[in-house]
C-alpha cells in the first residue's frame, strides 16, 4: 500500500487485497468467540466522519474498532457545514487536534478524502465519496465472493445498474479486476461512463449478454441523489433501454428467466436478486462487512507504525 | 544445528512423559500450540500422551499476533495466523506450546489471548528450545533443550522438507537470516 491512507482500490495492488481480505478471514473466528474483542488497538481512537447520512458503514466501522479495542468516536456534522470547502477542512482539522489514531471519512463530494488526508496528520479511510470510490465496501464483496466462490481467477463478475453515479462499481471494478476476475458492467446507455472499458471492464448494454455464464451479479440502486437536474430514472431506464426481441440463435431457449420469459431488465433485476438471496448473501454480508473492515483499520495501525 | 529431527522427537516424548506425570486430572489436559513452531510439536505431544496413557488430549491453536506489544518494535507487520480452539477452556489444565521461548512475550500474549476463551485451571508452558533473553517473569515449565545465545541471533525451527509436517531441526541463523 503506498502510503497510510485508504483512499480507494484503485492505489491498491494485489498482494495488499489480498493480505486484508485474508486479515478479513481471521477476524471471524474472533467474531465467533464469547468475547469478540482483542487488544490490538488499545488506547487508539478512531474517528467516523460522516458528512452524508449512513447508517450500515458507520456501524460497521464502529463495531470493527471496538473488536480491535479502540476508542470510536461519531461526528456527524451539521448540514450548514457541508457547503463549502473551508468549512470541511476546519471541521477535519478541529478533530485533528483530538489526536486520532484514524479518521474514516465520508462525503458526498468525490476527493473530499483526499483533501482531508493531505491536510490531517491522522490516516484517512475514505468511507465513500461522491462517485469516486468506496473501498471498503469493494473489499467486504470481494470477502463475499471469496467466501462463496473460493477464487478470484477465472471468474467472472457482472455489475448491473447506474454505474456512471456509483462509486460501488468503480473499486469492485479495480478490486476484482486486481484480483484478478473478469469484470463486466452492464448498464443502459447513459449509465455507462464512456471509456470505462479502459479500466479493464467489458461494457454491456445488453443483460442477457452480460448475464451469460457470471459467476457472480451485482445489482445496484440508481443513485436517485447523484442525479440532480437530470432525467429522472424511469425516464432514462425506458428511454435507453434497447427494445426486446427473441434471440434467433438455437439455445436462445436456455437465455430465458425463471419464469420462462424473455430476460428483461426487471426480470434480471429479479432473478440477480434471488441469486442473492438464494445464498443469503445479503443479510451475512451484514456481519462480514464487520470483518471486512476490522481488516482495513487492521491496516491503518501497521501503516501508521511503518511511518 | 541445535537439534535435528531425531533429538526433537526424543525432547518431546520425555516432555509428554513429564506432562503425564505432571497433570494432576489427566483428563483436563488441553494443549494449545502457539502457531506456527507449536503446531507440529503440540500434535506430536498429543499423539505421545496417548500411547502413555490412552488419552485423546484436544490440540487447539492459539494466535497471539493481536495480543502483541512488540509490534510497534518490530516495524514488520505479521500476517494474522489461524486460531482454532476445539474445546473451551474453563476447568482445563492448559499447557501452552511454542518451539523457541526468549523474551517471554509471546507467552504472556498468549496467556491473554487464552483468558479471552475462559477461565483455566490452571496454565503451564512447554518449549521446544528456551534461548534465555527473557524480559518478563515468565518460567517455562517442561524445556526441550537450553540454547544460550547472543541476542542478535534467530533461533527457529523449520521442516527440512519446506513445511513443518515432515522432518524437523532448530537452527541458529545470523540476524541477515543466512545460518550460522
Amino acid at each position: 500500500m503506498t502510503g497510510r491512507d485508504l483512499l480507494g482500490i484503485e492505489g491498491l495492488d494485489r498482494t495488499d487485497l489480498e493480505r486484508i481480505l485474508e486479515t478479513a478471514e481471521r477476524m471471524q473466528e474472533v467474531g465467533r468467540r464469547d468475547v469478540k474483542k482483542v487488544p490490538t488497538l488499545r488506547g487508539r481512537t478512531l474517528i467516523n466522519l460522516f458528512f452524508e447520512a449512513s447508517t450500515r458503514t458507520r456501524t460497521s466501522f464502529e463495531i470493527a474498532g471496538k473488536r480491535l479495542s479502540a476508542d470510536v468516536v461519531n461526528f456527524t456534522p451539521s448540514s450548514s457545514s457541508l457547503t463549502k470547502a473551508e468549512s470541511i477542512l476546519d471541521t477535519a482539522m478541529t478533530l485533528d487536534a483530538m489526536d486520532p489514531d484514524a479518521v474514516i471519512v465520508r462525503h458526498k463530494v468525490a476527493g473530499v478524502p483526499k483533501r482531508i488526508a493531505d491536510a490531517l496528520a491522522a490516516p484517512v479511510i475514505n468511507a465513500g465519496d461522491g462517485a469516486h470510490e468506496h473501498p471498503t465496501q469493494a473489499l467486504l464483496d470481494c470477502f463475499t465472493v471469496k467466501q462463496e466462490k473460493g477464487r478470484f481467477d477465472g471468474l467472472t463478475v457482472t455489475i448491473i445498474g447506474d454505474i456512471t453515479h456509483s462509486r460501488v462499481a468503480r473499486s469492485n471494478l479495480y478490486a476484482f479486476t486486481k484480483l484478478g476476475a473478469e469484470v463486466r458492467l452492464a448498464a443502459p446507455p447513459t449509465m455507462l461512463p464512456t471509456g470505462i472499458e479502459s479500466l479493464g471492464a467489458k461494457a454491456y448494454t445488453s443483460l442477457r449478454e452480460a448475464l451469460e455464464g457470471a459467476d457472480v451479479v451485482m445489482v445496484l440502486r440508481i443513485q436517485q441523489e447523484r442525479l440532480d437536474g437530470q432525467p429522472r430514472r424511469r425516464d432514462r431506464a425506458r428511454s435507453r433501454r434497447p427494445p426486446p426481441e427473441r434471440d434467433p440463435r438455437p439455445g436462445a431457449q436456455r437465455r430465458r428467466g425463471a419464469d420462462g420469459r424473455p430476460v428483461s431488465v426487471r426480470g434480471a433485476l429479479g432473478e440477480a436478486r434471488g441469486m442473492r438471496a438464494s445464498g443469503a448473501r445479503s443479510a451475512r454480508q451484514a456481519s462480514e462487512g464487520d470483518r471486512a473492515r476490522v481488516g482495513v483499520v487492521e491496516e491503518v495501525r501497521g501503516e501508521e507504525r511503518d511511518g | 544445528m541445535v537439534l535435528d529431527d531425531v533429538a526433537i522427537r526424543r525432547a518431546l516424548v520425555r516432555i509428554a512423559h513429564e506432562v503425564v506425570e505432571r497433570t494432576e486430572t489427566l483428563p483436563e489436559l488441553y494443549l494449545v500450540a502457539i502457531p506456527n513452531g507449536g503446531v507440529p510439536l503440540a500434535r506430536i505431544i498429543a499423539a505421545q500422551v496417548r500411547a502413555i496413557s490412552g488419552l485423546e488430549v484436544p490440540v487447539g491453536i492459539l494466535d497471539t499476533t493481536l495480543y502483541r506489544d512488540d509490534l510497534t518494535a518490530r516495524g514488520v507487520r505479521p500476517p494474522l495466523r489461524r486460531t482454532e480452539m476445539p474445546s473451551a477452556v474453563d476447568d482445563r489444565a492448559v499447557v501452552l506450546v511454542d518451539d523457541v521461548v526468549s523474551t517471554g512475550r509471546t507467552i504472556r500474549a498468549a496467556m491473554d489471548a487464552l483468558m479471552d476463551f475462559g477461565r483455566p485451571r490452571s496454565v503451564q508452558v512447554i518449549g521446544l528450545v528456551d534461548r534465555g533473553h527473557r524480559e518478563l517473569p515468565i518460567k517455562i515449565d517442561f524445556v526441550g533443550k537450553n540454547v544460550p545465545t547472543q541476542r542478535e541471533e534467530r533461533v527457529v525451527l523449520r521442516g527440512l522438507s519446506g513445511d513443518l509436517e515432515g522432518p524437523l531441526e532448530v537452527v541458529i541463523l545470523e540476524s541477515d537470516g543466512g545460518a550460522a
